[in-house]
């Protein structure tokens, strides 16, 4: 997994386990990932999916019932309540509903981890000086957090994680809570910070979107257990699981209109239509696919839509096709589409 | 108040001392000790910050027997610890003993109740920066229930102006005493009116007052 990184994992997690309720099902079932020095490292899955238990395992807000937690070369685990708190320094911590302090402001909020760790208070200025133009957030900086929009707010959050210079950022669901644009506003922010401050970046998030957006890897969670995970370009051209498949669907798949679909004309006696999502990416994006297939299958292609698309720079095509022709024929086009690399998916009407 | 004999008028007068005294320190004294019976009894709860079940059931149990013995019941019943506390059962001073522990019984639940509303995201936030127990407690907990806490004190005042017309009975004086022997007992009615409508603009008053600072320490 880790081929290209002679570092040493800035996050390693492996064969965690959680039960929170005694003969209750498993929150984390066996979990192992690990999160390269430097990275922005996804986590994605439905509510309930245990993501939520295992970002806090690697502060230990949660404590696993089983398995090893390893940040920046640090065992968290063997750590006592004293290095656990200055481990946890080193870690900020992002979240969905910013839990912020309503009666501190913004300054005073930004500077409370400098206050508990007994930073003076003219260094306290100092950093608040350097940290708030980060975020933008100069001219706000008496304002309370009742008077500021939630894109604010979350930039109040992310810079009060980011005040004692943690090497590690955790994103719990920090943009679910944001309309779309300021997603994509805090999710830059996310990034450019990460490449200024040599942050490494773990986030949870429900949404494929926000993945696709900043995510250098990703792990897809179900039930406890990541079912897959890789390079998002990756998991998102090729993905591998039913479920990982539906989330990919969200944000590049797109399903027919029904109203195009009542357009479409109907199989000839003997034919069948099959709808198919197809993906291209790598060498195959350059082969003229339907057309060949067309020809040496012969079945007929209708483009009904396409259009390309690029995750962290790479493109890819996304189209879908309805194809005619004889079950077996239409069975074996594929099976060569396929067989090219591309990525091929029904598309229920 | 010239439709009173001056006589009545003093005595009025001394009544409305006696009652600010009473509810005065039994509050300051109740606030005192109930902060931090009801930080004790939030930290040790099941979802507090050191769940301690030994502790906190048994300090359940005496604030919850301390609120449901009737006032009035209570202020006889601890008469023997009365007269050790202030040397006498008799008096204004006599009877700041009871009415400070029905209120401490009292505001401790409330204040239990304000530090519960803290919103559990804020705690959450402060450990994972690192922050010992007694700082979220003494910077996370206490703050964000400020105003919470202020507001169950207004309500502990008003209630403690009702409870203290009660401290007659141990010769504690106040409003209440006054309204029930004048008023009541020798059918005075202008004694009863004045002392019904000081009561009322005493608690309107606190209200208000209590109503104000919230808001003013409130940022929601």
């Amino acid at each position: 997994m880790d081929r290209h990184t002679p570092l040493p994992a800035a996050i390693a997690l492996s064969g965690l386990r959680k039960r929170f309720a005694a003969g209750g099902t498993l929150a984390l079932d066996d979990v192992t990932l690990s999160v390269a020095p430097g990275e922005i490292f996804g986590i994605v899955g439905r509510s309930g999916a245990g993501k939520s238990t295992l970002i806090r395992c690697v502060n230990l807000l949660e404590r696993p019932d089983a398995g090893a937690v390893q940040v920046l070369g640090q065992d968290m685990l063997a750590l006592d309540e004293a290095a656990l708190r200055a481990a946890r320094r080193r870690i900020g911590m992002v979240f969905q509903h910013f839990n912020l302090h309503t009666r501190r402001t913004v300054a005073e909020n930004v500077a409370f981890p400098l206050e508990i760790a007994g930073i003076p208070r003219a260094a306290q200025r100092e950093k608040l000086a350097r940290i708030l133009p980060l975020v933008g957030l100069e001219a706000k900086r008496d304002a309370y957090p009742a008077q500021l929009s939630g894109g604010q707010k979350q930039r109040v959050g992310i810079a009060r994680a980011l005040a004692s210079d943690p090497e590690i950022l955790l994103c719990d669901e920090a943009t679910s809570a944001l309309d779309p644009e300021t997603t994509q506003e805090i999710l830059a922010l996310i990034r450019d910070l990460r490449g200024r401050l040599d942050l490494t970046v773990l986030l949870i998030t429900h949404e494929m979107g926000v993945v696709k957006a900043i995510c250098d890897r990703v792990a897809v969670m179900e039930a406890g257990r990541v079912i897959e995970h890789g390079r998002v370009f990756e998991v998102f051209t090729q993905p591998a699981h039913p479920t990982t498949r539906r989330f990919v669907a969200e944000v590049i798949g797109h399903s027919v209109p029904p109203s195009t679909l009542a357009r479409l004309p109907a199989p000839r006696a003997g034919e069948v239509r099959r709808l198919v999502q197809v993906v291209f990416a790598g060498p195959a994006s350059t082969r003229a696919v339907v057309s060949e297939a067309s020809r040496d299958f012969g079945i007929d292609i209708n483009i009904v839509s396409g259009r390309v698309d690029e995750i962290a720079g790479e493109p890819f095509g996304v189209m879908a096709l309805a194809a005619y022709g004889a079950p077996e024929r239409l069975e074996a086009a594929f099976a060569w589409m396929r067989s090219l690399g591309l990525t091929l998916t029904e598309i229920e009407p | 108040m010239t439709w009173l004999a001056p006589a009545i008028q003093d005595l009025l007068i001394e009544a409305l001392w006696q009652t600010l005294a009473m509810v005065g320190a039994s509050a300051a004294i109740a606030a005192i000790l109930g902060l931090p019976i009801a930080l004790l009894l939030h930290v040790t709860s099941p979802e507090g910050l050191t769940p301690k079940p030994w502790l906190n059931r048994p300090v359940g149990l005496l604030v919850n027997a301390a609120r449901s013995t009737p006032f009035i019941i209570l202020m006889v019943a601890i008469v023997p610890f009365t007269r050790l506390v202030a040397g006498t059962s008799i008096g204004t001073g006599a009877a700041i003993v009871p009415l400070a522990l029905a209120a401490t019984a009292f505001l401790a639940r409330l204040f239990e109740n304000a530090l519960r509303e803290v919103d559990k995201g804020v705690i959450e936030a402060a450990r994972a920066m690192g922050a010992t127990r007694l700082q979220i407690v003494w910077k996370v907990l206490v703050p964000e229930a400020l105003p919470g806490l202020v507001a169950a004190t207004t309500v502990s005042l008003v209630s403690l102006v009702g409870f203290s017309a009660m401290a007659g009975a141990v010769g504690g004086g106040g409003l209440g005493d006054l309204g029930i022997r004048f008023g009541y007992q020798r059918f005075m009615p202008e004694v009863m009116a004045t002392v019904v409508v000081i009561l009322i603009l005493l608690v309107q008053g606190l209200q208000s007052l209590g109503d104000w600072l919230t808001r003013r320490l409130s940022h929601r």
